[in-house]
């Protein structure tokens, strides 16, 4: 017994050691496992994502009207557009953009399918510092942001102002006729 | 610095106690026989109102607990009933917003005191780090605190700072969504919202016991830096700093109470006083006054740097102006303390003083203003007036070679007065070339952009059809707006800490110290009347 103590202790290890560091191993990994609920909890409730997806009935809104829905908790832009509307957003697809997109791009669903050019989807905060911009007004007949006067086109593009980016399009897919989910 | 306990229990009682737990004796050492530097100032009396001013937001916001209900659609109106209904509601709650500002005014007092003096450095490193994590947890729970009576700018503004964590790269959504509880500041946010700022206190009462447990330990600093050398250099805390701080602290509590009752809401912004609104955003959103130097500093990014976007460097920017307190005691090379014997660091301090005050006052204007300009906004209008105008298609092969085919059309032209090209697909488009016609130009001036833009919409409407098309030049003069400044500033903010403090300790010539100070006072004749 002695020896093998000795000879244990030669190679610097011993049983001891081992017991330690797997006792150890195993308290760390208790203690993670201990931990994780009460960290897990405050993400998302399953009520909370069931809210995820919005539904969309767009029979009610005219030619010209836009409705905001809210999304996930957030406001969104179901925008019925007028032919007049559709060909300015299409007739400046080249024009100079601070943020250049065309307007096929941005009705585009999201499962890639190209989407109807009546209908434009757009989340409903201004890049710059998300305040709620508003509708069919600015040089561009879009959208104008009164926080701090970022003009947004008819497609919702970034025309002027201190926004960097466009206004951002939610994602979203027909699922009939007159209808569409968001999320 | 305490040394061997002077405490003798009188009593049977006390000295019952005394064997069994020496809570008596424990009170005894810290806050009567404990030895304070003879030569502290006023400026030492902050810690007192400190304490004050955390058992006052401890107090008063376990009883407006008791009132307050934490739900998306009560939370405002509840804290409308404590303001009006509720027996004392309208002081318990004034006192309790008002005392968030008192807290903070004091501890930002607090801490340019230790900054001057030198308290950071050793042995009182650890000291300031406690301080500096009290601090960072008096911001957090102020923050919460803000959100809960659910106005327009606590929702917003919970909104933005929430929404600052989705800046960082790959977790942030994460982050984001799970502080929030959901997609978006809802009803899980304030829930948890109030929750914490009811834990957070009472975890800043338990690090302000170690920040006292650390001061008592190390000693206090003193207005000239040097060590004490002797018993002869101290006085007991109680009376002589009892008493002073007692004093302070009434003036302290007199500008208190000038706020609580005759103007409660002059350090709030009045938006607050509107029901939360997630359809609709204030005109402008800015937190307290507080904590505007920070927000500043936030803004002041409005570049990129290399692949750190403007966002996310603001973010950390922000973060690291309060994370370079931290390290402050290894930055700060100087083996002198106190900087009333360092006359340069003093010009560098005060100067640093003047940029956090101005960093708060850029954080509570618009970015985008303009302070100073090198002239007027000028655009010039060219066009021709009742001129020939002929449209000519453009055809590119590929949009690629959209370029290509708008010079050439633009060549074929060669001899018109004035053309434009109109890109209206990826491969199409239209030349219009004007000749004939009288050359026209109006140049406008105007004290913004959005002004010009005015100014040539109207000149665009009285010309009107007579011309085809104008081409337009802008001048924009060199401006300097709020964001310059701020970025001027918050350069400032850090290179005092990075670059000068570290330099300067190893450059400057210290002052020197009288010999009345830097050599022990004897055996206290000179201090008559001390």
């Amino acid at each position: 017994m002695a020896g093998a103590a000795s000879s244990a202790h030669e190679v610097g290890e011993t049983r001891r050691d081992f017991i330690f560091i797997a006792g150890g191993a195993v308290a760390a990994v208790g203690a993670a496992a201990t931990v994780w609920p009460f960290i897990d909890q405050m993400n998302p409730a399953a009520d909370t994502r069931a809210l995820s997806t919005t539904e969309v009935d767009l029979t009610a809104i005219e030619p010209g009207q836009q409705i905001k829905v809210m999304w996930q908790g957030k406001p969104v832009f179901v925008r019925h557009r007028t032919p007049t509307e559709v060909a300015d957003a299409q007739r400046d697809d080249y024009a100079s953009l601070k943020d250049p997109q065309i307007d096929a791009d941005r009705i585009k669903q999201e499962d890639g399918q190209a989407g109807r050019p009546e209908w434009l989807v757009l989340q409903a905060s201004c890049t710059h510092l998300g305040c709620i911009p508003t509708f069919a007004e600015g040089a561009y007949h879009g959208w104008f942001c009164p926080c701090h006067g970022s003009v947004y086109d008819t497609s919702g593009r970034i025309r002027s102002g201190p926004a960097p980016k466009n206004l951002y399009p939610a994602p979203y897919v027909f699922t009939g006729a007159n209808a569409i989910r968001i999320g | 610095m305490s040394g061997p306990s002077t405490y003798e229990p009188k009593s049977g009682f006390t000295r019952w106690l005394d064997k069994r737990l020496p809570i008596i004796r424990l009170g005894y050492d810290s806050f009567v026989a404990y030895p304070t530097p003879r030569n502290l100032n006023y400026w030492w009396t902050f810690g007192a109102m400190l304490s004050l001013c955390l058992i006052v937001q401890i107090v008063t916001g376990v009883v407006l607990a008791m009132h307050y209900v934490p739900h998306i659609n009560l939370a405002f109106s509840s804290v409308q009933r404590i303001d009006r209904d509720v027996p004392f509601g309208w002081l318990i709650q004034n006192i309790h917003s008002v005392g968030a500002s008192m807290f903070f005014l004091a501890v930002y007092i607090h801490m340019f005191r230790g900054l001057y003096y030198g308290s950071y450095k050793a042995p009182r490193e650890l000291l300031w780090i406690l301080g500096c994590v009290i601090y960072l947890l008096m911001v957090g729970t102020a923050f919460l605190g803000y959100t809960l009576p659910w106005g327009q700018m606590s929702f917003w503004g919970a909104t933005v700072i929430t929404n600052l964590l989705g800046a960082l790269p790959v977790i942030g959504e994460s982050i984001r969504n799970w502080l929030m509880g959901g997609f978006s500041v809802d009803q899980p946010t304030i829930n948890r919202f109030f929750s914490l700022h009811y834990l957070l206190p009472f975890v800043i009462a338990g690090v302000v016991a170690l920040h006292v447990w650390a001061l008592h330990e190390s000693g206090q600093n003193n207005p000239t830096g040097v060590e004490v050398k002797s018993k002869a250099d101290t006085v007991p805390f109680t009376p002589h700093a009892t008493m002073k701080d007692l004093f302070a602290t009434t003036l302290f509590i007199m500008l208190f109470a000038v706020f609580v009752f005759y103007m409660p809401d002059a350090l709030g912004h009045a938006d607050n006083y509107i029901p939360a609104n997630p359809l609709q955003t204030p005109p402008e959103i800015v937190p307290e006054w507080y904590l505007l130097p920070f927000y500043a500093i936030l803004r002041a990014f409005d570049f990129n740097i290399g692949p750190i976007d403007s966002k996310l460097a603001g973010v950390l920017a922000m973060f690291a102006a309060i994370g370079v307190l931290f390290v402050l005691p290894w930055l700060d090379t100087s083996k002198v303390r106190s900087m009333r014997y360092r006359p340069a660091a003093r010009q560098f301090f005060l100067v640093f003083a003047v940029v956090c005050f101005g960093l708060g006052w850029c954080g509570g204007q618009n970015p985008g203003n303009i302070l100073a300009k090198s002239g007027d906004f000028t655009a010039t209008l060219t066009w021709i007036q009742g001129g020939q105008v002929a449209t000519q298609p453009i055809e590119a092969q590929s949009a690629a070679q959209w370029e290509e085919a708008a010079r050439a059309a633009e060549q074929g032209a060669q001899g018109a007065a004035m053309m434009a090209v109109t890109r209206s697909g990826a491969t199409t488009g239209t030349l219009r070339a004007v000749s004939g016609g009288s050359p026209q130009t109006r140049t406008v001036r105007a004290a913004t952009t959005d002004e010009l833009e005015t100014e040539i919409s109207a000149v665009k409407a009285e010309v009107g059809s007579a011309a085809p098309f104008f081409t337009v030049e802008r001048y924009t003069p060199f401006t300097f707006t709020v964001t310059r400044l701020a970025q001027v500033l918050t350069l400032y903010y850090f290179l005092f800490f990075l670059i000068i403090l570290p330099l300067l300790g190893l450059r400057e010539t210290p002052g020197r110290v009288p010999d009345t100070i830097a050599k022990p006072v004897g055996d206290g004749q000179t201090q008559g009347a001390a």
